[in-house]
């Protein structure tokens, strides 16, 4: 603010572009703070088992509804063949669902980000499809698929990747630097050049996270999806199962597994960001 | 209108005749950002335009480059039209902001312009290297520009610019951002470039020193819309570290702001910015 007197009548100034912001710097360097220090997580994470197992032993000493944590880790080892095919069948759906659902949706966003009818079309049926209930539409889709093959399974566990893929990505492509875009537009750099060189490395770090929050996202999806159909050796049959057969302990063992799986894929994920976008991972100051 | 090679080489760097630009014309927010420019840049020369802020010198500039299409009036850069030098990157381009890419070293940085013209690896690794040298970042290569200061980012800016060796290069406050001592660094450093390469410079600025300093030519333009107001030549000679500190240089500078002055009092109140005006 200026202390010169202001008139109404001033006209705004010669829209030129002016160059936005660049993504957040915050988040990086919470993600590396984060990925770096493993001590304290790992250190809350055991207190709280060992409060758990602790605690528990003093109020329900019989372990029936909440079982202690050793008790699980004894059932899932009694039962480990059980869990470990349980865990690779629904680690099969999740991972094929989660490759296929971040694939589609890396596409659909390339597809908006180039042609302005593909965003009028694709967008709000993506956004349609996000807001059905898509747990409530698994029943169909075993009707659809088969209820005994995985392809159900994976049909929902696809639908749910999609969209935050598809939005996270799309938004990516379409936020760049004004400046980048002026700088290639004086290059006489073609659109596909644009969206090789500015675009697409714009939006990976967009990409990640998304492929990151549908990692565990997938799992959940997954799980619920088997308690209405797909093959009976996966871990959501097994957690309905055990637990309706009040053998509880065994359930909190799917549980555990489902949890596993989880963050497997989550560090997974982590592991091929870090490797593919270094730049974005060194909690750096954007150009100013 | 150049078929014959020999003109573009007599031909002034940019020339443009009634340009005028209206964004949203004919719509309720249509603002004449810049009307009747008629601009000479002679090749080799180093012309500042300097003007209120909203006076469209960034607007004229991008016109120049063809990044925006005129409303009216003609341009030409080294004797063509200035879409036709855009496609044949007959200029480069420097901006207020860097705009490095975070996902490409320094010097692939750089090497950007020669990737689009299709360059091969061996001759876009040697011409990188000689521009390093040029802007004294040698050592900085193989660095990510997010771990450049933010003159060492804008020298890098300018080494890109450079990289096709572009007869012209246009510049939209380069420096506007970094601070006094790094922009003085700067600009000794941009005026050494420019003897040694021959090439011509149309600079965009805020500052009436920079503008004394480093051009030839001086153009005031006032607001609303942006035209021409006076064209001043500055003969200072070569350029020394002494310079700044030159009687010469100072009656420049007092000459640019008396013009600056002027306009901003024709444009009434509303541009009465923090200069302390005199007459009031």
């Amino acid at each position: 603010m200026s202390s010169a007197p202001s008139t109404p009548t001033a006209s705004p100034p010669a829209p030129t572009a002016s160059g936005g912001a660049g993504i957040s710097t915050g988040a990086w360097g919470w993600a590396k703070r984060r990925a770096g220090g493993i001590g304290p997580p790992l250190v809350a994470g055991l207190v709280i088992v060992a409060l758990w197992e602790g605690l528990l032993g003093w109020l329900q000493p019989d372990g029936f509804l909440l079982p202690p944590p050793s008790r699980i880790v004894a059932e899932l080892l009694e039962n480990r063949s059980q869990v470990f095919t349980a865990l690779q069948t629904t680690g099969f759906v999740v991972i094929t669902g989660l490759a296929i659902g971040i694939a589609l949706g890396v596409v659909a966003a390339l597809l908006v980000s180039r042609w302005r009818t593909a965003a009028e079309t694709i967008t709000p049926l993506a956004a349609a499809l996000n807001a059905m209930p898509i747990i409530a539409v698994a029943p169909i889709f075993n009707a659809w698929f088969g209820t005994l093959a995985p392809r159900s399974n994976q049909a929902v566990v696809i639908v749910v990747v999609f969209f935050p893929v598809f939005i996270g990505t799309a938004k990516g492509l379409s936020q760049v630097d004004d400046i980048h875009l002026e700088l290639m537009d004086s290059l006489a750099a073609s659109r596909w050049r644009i969206m090789r060189e500015v675009r697409i490395p714009n939006a990976l770090p967009y990409l990640f996270t998304a492929a990151k929050v549908t990692s565990s996202l997938a799992v959940i999806a997954a799980i619920v999806a088997e308690y209405f159909g797909g093959r009976q050796d996966a871990l959501g049959p097994l957690i309905v199962q055990s637990a309706g057969l009040s053998r509880y302990a065994t359930a909190w063992a799917g549980v555990a597994a489902g949890a596993a799986l989880g963050i497997g894929l989550y560090l997974l994920v982590t592991l091929i960001e870090r490797l593919s976008i270094p730049w974005a991972m060194d909690g750096h100051a954007t150009n100013s | 209108m150049t078929a014959d090679p020999l003109s573009s080489d007599s031909a002034p760097a940019v020339l443009t005749q009634g340009l005028g630009k209206i964004f949203n014309p004919g719509r309720p927010g249509a603002v004449e950002a810049v009307a009747d420019i008629d601009l000479t840049v002679p090749q080799g020369g180093f012309t500042s335009l300097i003007g209120p802020s909203g006076c469209g010198k960034s607007t004229l500039l991008r016109l120049i480059g063809a990044l925006t299409e005129p409303t009216s009036g003609t341009v030409e850069v080294l004797g063509h039209d200035a879409d036709t030098a855009r496609r044949q990157s007959d200029y480069g381009m420097a901006f207020q902001k860097a705009g490095l890419f975070d996902w490409r070293t320094v010097s692939r940085n750089i090497e950007l312009p020669l990737e689009l013209a299709g360059w091969s690896t061996s001759k876009r690794r040697a011409r990188s290297a000689e521009l390093l040298e040029l802007v004294q970042l040698t050592s900085f290569a193989d660095h990510r520009p997010a771990q450049l200061s933010g003159g060492m980012q804008q020298r890098v800016a300018i080494a890109r610019a450079l990289a096709a060796s572009p007869q012209l290069l246009l510049m939209d406050e380069p420096f506007g951002a970094l601070d006094e001592m790094t922009r003085e660094h700067m600009q000794t450093e941009l005026l050494d470039i420019w003897e040694r390469t021959h090439t011509t410079v149309l600079f965009v600025t805020h500052s009436i020193p920079e503008a004394v300093l480093l051009s030839r030519q001086v153009v005031v333009m006032s607001p609303r819309p942006g035209r021409i107001d006076q064209i001043i030549d500055i003969d200072l000679g070569q350029r020394t570290d002494d310079t700044r500190e030159d009687p010469a240089f100072f009656a420049a500078v007092t000459q640019v702001r008396e013009a600056l002055r002027a306009v901003e009092r024709e444009a009434g109140p509303a541009l009465a910015m923090p200069v302390a005006d005199p007459t009031s």
